[in-house]
């Protein structure tokens, strides 16, 4: 986004403060342009405006020119599976945020036998890990054509196309792309990839059946040619594979393609390369090993360019201990600096607690609160969860830095009024504020039993902590 | 392939679904020419198309034939078995694939060639330097250490060799302790042997494990556990430095009033060795420790909690209240685990590189991590997910070293210059990763575009 004030977007609109937008003022939603929750596309009158008056219409076009992000959007997929990547308008995460996480596609492919395919294809699927009040779930899938065979590349990636999901399919073989896109172009996968040699037939494609392209070339002259190419021709959907080399000077050498494409398209203003950018950790089989230290290194080779600018991945291993740090990982760099990830403090009432139920307290860090509530949750704890406001620190650190204090933790007790709704007077702490437990006693004039360091093992600590004897 | 037969054909027409023509069989030595240079065109629909067209002649004249016989037979009273089927084929499903060509190519305009565009990278300078802090003394310098490990001097976001040369890649250094802690399973299987003999526990880390620098933990001078006097509990580090020849890190118990004490002692028993005393905070008495370190001629560790302004300020407080050199001073601006506030930490590193390369003379010192804080997360050590719905976790001795690895690579690419670990696997694998960035690991594969295509 060239412009960064509300100010500057405030000029191209009408200044009416009509609200159809719904926001009350023009300038209110010209700070939501700049938060880019709204485009300037949602401004009803600009856009009546347009199609009557020319001079309006340039108005609009010059808003949109200078709103628009500095990496390009691209949508892969259809419906509400689709995935936006790409997108992006700044080069480390504090002078903003980063806006579309990494996609992250699992490969199969079109020789794999048809239990194989469908077990791992399911696996993508069904992927879920709770986090921070939510799931963390995978994309997209893969499909290569090892086969180099049209009709078997066709029936299996419209066996994949059933699962739902977004797809790359992989083949550079533009017949048995063409075979594939004539089932399922509608479902928009990505079509990769256009190289220095199929690229006239992958051009055709891309415009034939309006799908994404990925082009590859390793040589930066030669990538940024094949991406002028296709933006003559009239491809706006377009993904950049610099080559991901998985070792050595081959990663090094990787490491400073991603980094300078990135860094050339928005501090460099360069539009011709503002294309999101793929990294393929798959690449990290080529190495010699055994599963364990590839699918190590893979997770290497993702974490590594989830934090330095691919927008999109294809990955092999499904191993939770190769997923499960990446997912992780993905979610904390996009996760907006701007907003500290905190929830509403105050008292939550979990499984029905009675006057009998034990009361426990934690901080507002949403990571610290959703951890502790569905612990409390999933194991079928009947309680109270005191969440006191540490300002969305968690509990070690606002112990330290006295956010969760006696004195808050008192002031949080006679808000919430639990002394009525309980008919004793424990209060249970997190291990690691332990060293509060004589303040809060007199303070509060309750009893503080010291619970376990982790919210996963209050289960285990009830059972012989709990009723108080 | 130049010639096709009958029989031939009309199997290449069930495929596609075109049976009208089974059950018939022209008897004789009826072959159709295909030209070769359709044949050599690999597009198999190509040469398809161009037999379909040769079979539509034929099959044209045939009917004319056929119409004749079927005249003859009927006038004759014969039967006649497939008069109504002789058809022309519905060869059009056939070739439609081919025929859009080109179509194509006048709709949307196909380039001859690519066209010829240079890529310029964009260059980023910055005017400030890293200061380089060298950790232990070798003979030379007066102590016993075999060799040094030195710090900073980067000129650029790490790794980013083609923008600076980074004079020296980040260390690694092995965490030690005088008492038994509580460690993970994954993590405690390795020093199982050790645990009770620091100086054992040391040898084993640097020989074994490759570790740069051991970092011993005084933790029993906790006064809420052993409560070892200062005194006592430094014999440990001088154990340490007769074990192993490499630079040492020395850390308190993180008792706010206990900690300059034993801080204070080990910075006398170190002196010459250049040691590393860990830590100097907001909240204690800083300036005795800052002290400490420059009487004995040992660096500061100025470690402060995830917030860019209080590490400027201790920094500030420790330069020119106390007088330590910009040289003998590295940062800890405090690790967050992966999933656990590992995006603050990474933000807030980031930031204090950037601003220290900027020029900030307060922020221009080596970072330093509290890696092993990774195994605080339950992904790391934890046998099963809490959580019903989540899918399954795996076995967590691989899920724990990785999550290691993940938390240390994160914070390598925001500027750490050394890394507090315990894991030797992930030990060996983050410096396997640091060393490739930044170019002293060779090597690469025959093909990088081979998982394209590969089987299995």
């Amino acid at each position: 986004m060239k412009v960064r004030s509300p100010l500057e977007v405030y000029k191209f609109l009408p200044q009416t403060n009509c609200g159809e937008c719904g926001f009350d003022t023009c300038m209110s939603f010209a700070a939501h342009i700049i938060d880019r929750s709204v485009k300037p596309e949602n401004c009803p009158p600009l856009i009546r405006d347009a199609e009557k008056d020319a001079k309006i219409k340039k108005k609009l076009e010059q808003l949109q020119a200078l709103t628009s992000p500095e990496i390009a959007e691209v949508v892969i997929g259809v419906g509400d599976s689709a995935v936006k990547i790409g997108g992006e308008d700044v080069i480390h995460r504090h002078e903003m945020t980063y806006f579309n996480p990494t996609a992250f596609f699992y490969d199969v492919w079109d020789t794999m036998s048809e239990k194989d395919l469908e077990e791992k294809c399911r696996k993508v699927v069904e992927f879920r890990k709770f986090y921070v009040g939510k799931f963390l779930t995978l994309d997209g899938i893969a499909v290569r054509c090892t086969s180099n065979n049209p009709d078997t590349y066709k029936s299996v990636v419209e066996k994949v196309a059933s699962y739902g999901k977004p797809m790359v399919l992989v083949a550079l073989n533009p017949d048995c792309m063409r075979a594939a896109l004539e089932s399922v172009a509608d479902k928009r996968p990505l079509i990769y990839a256009a190289t220095e040699s199929n690229w006239k037939e992958f051009l055709k494609l891309a415009l034939e059946f309006n799908v994404p392209v990925a082009i590859r070339a390793k040589d930066l002259d030669t990538l940024k040619s094949l991406a002028v190419t296709f933006k003559e021709a009239g491809v706006k959907d377009i993904v950049l594979d610099p080559v991901t080399e998985p070792l050595g000077e081959g990663l090094k050498g990787t490491f400073e393609r991603v980094v300078n494409l990135r860094r050339t398209a928005i501090l460099g203003e360069d539009k011709d390369i503002a294309f999101p950018i793929m990294v393929t950790p798959i690449s990290a089989w080529l190495i010699e090993g055994d599963e364990v230290e590839k699918a190590y290194w893979e997770t290497v080779l993702g974490s590594m360019f989830i934090v330095k600018y691919a927008d999109i991945m294809i990955f092999r291993s499904l191993e939770p201990y190769s997923v499960i740090p990446t997912v992780t990982l993905r979610f904390n760099i996009y996760t907006d600096p701007r907003t500290p990830v905190q929830v509403d403090p105050g008292l939550r009432e979990i499984n029905n607690p009675t006057p009998d139920s034990p009361v426990f307290i934690t901080t507002n860090f949403a990571l610290t609160y959703y951890t502790v509530e569905s612990d409390l949750t999933s194991a079928g704890i009947s309680c109270y969860l005191l969440v006191l406001n540490t300002e969305g620190l968690g509990v070690e650190v606002s112990v330290a830095g006295g956010q969760f204090t006696a004195g808050k933790v008192k002031e949080l007790m006679e808000e919430t009024k639990i002394a009525e709704k309980v008919n004793h007077k424990y209060l249970v702490i997190p291990g690691l504020a332990a060293r509060l437990q004589g303040a809060i006693e007199d303070e509060t004039g309750w009893t503080v039993k010291v619970g376990p360091m982790d919210s996963g093992r209050i289960k285990g600590w009830l059972e012989t902590n709990w009723p108080p004897k | 392939m130049g010639k096709m037969s009958l029989e031939e054909f009309f199997q290449l027409l069930k495929k596609y679904d075109i049976d009208v023509l089974e059950g018939v069989t022209i008897e004789g030595d009826l072959e159709i020419e295909v030209e070769e240079t359709a044949a050599a065109d690999q597009s198999s629909l190509a040469y398809l198309y161009t037999v379909v067209q040769e079979v539509q002649k034929f099959l044209y004249y045939a009917n004319l034939a056929m119409g004749h016989l079927t005249n003859v037979s009927s006038l004759l009273g014969m039967p006649n078995p497939f008069a109504p089927q002789v058809q022309v084929p519905q060869v059009p499903q056939v070739p439609q694939a081919v025929q859009p060509e080109a179509v194509v190519e006048e709709k949307f305009k196909i380039p001859e060639k690519l066209v010829s565009a240079k890529f310029e990278p964009y260059k980023v300078e910055y005017p400030g330097k890293i200061n380089e802090v060298v950790l232990g003394a070798t003979k030379k310098d007066g102590g016993t250490r075999d060799k040094v490990v030195v710090l900073g001097g980067e000129k650029s976001l790490p790794f980013y060799l083609f923008d600076a040369d980074q004079p020296n890649l980040p260390a690694i250094a092995i965490d030690i302790f005088d008492r038994k802690p509580m460690l993970a399973k994954a993590v405690r299987e390795h020093y199982e042997d050790v645990l009770e003999d620091p100086a054992d526990w040391a040898r084993k880390a640097v020989k074994e494990y490759g570790a740069d620098l051991i970092t011993l933990h005084l933790i029993s001078t906790d006064p809420l556990l052993e409560d070892t006097p200062a005194s006592e509990a430094v014999k440990v580090l001088e154990d340490v430095l007769q074990a192993v020849k490499c630079p040492i890190i020395v850390g308190g118990s993180g008792n706010k009033e206990k900690d300059p004490e034993v801080l204070e002692k080990a910075a006398e028993v170190a002196e010459g060795e250049r040691i590393m005393l860990a830590s100097a905070t907001l909240d204690m008495d800083w300036e005795r420790i800052a002290n400490a370190a420059k009487n004995h001629g040992h660096v500061v560790l100025s470690w402060t909690q995830m917030d860019i302004n209080s590490q400027k300020t201790l920094n500030r407080y420790l330069l020119k209240r106390a007088g330590v050199s910009p040289n003998d001073i590295v940062m800890d601006p405090t690790t967050a685990a992966l999933g656990y506030g590992i995006d603050y930490a990474f933000t807030n590193m980031e930031r204090i590189r950037i601003s220290g390369l900027k020029g900030d003379s307060d922020l221009a010192f080596p970072i330093s991590s509290g890696t092993t804080n990774a195994w605080g997360a339950r992904e790391a050590w934890m046998k099963d997910s809490p959580i019903e719905e989540d899918s399954d976790w795996g076995p967590r001795e691989l899920r724990g070293p990785i999550w290691e690895i993940v938390t240390g690579l994160t914070l390598s690419l925001a500027g750490v210059d050394l890394f507090m670990m315990m894991h030797p696997g992930a030990v060996a694998v983050l410096k396997e990763v640091m060393y490739t960035l930044g170019g002293k690991i060779s090597g690469s594969v025959a093909d990088p575009g081979d998982w394209i295509v590969m089987e299995g």
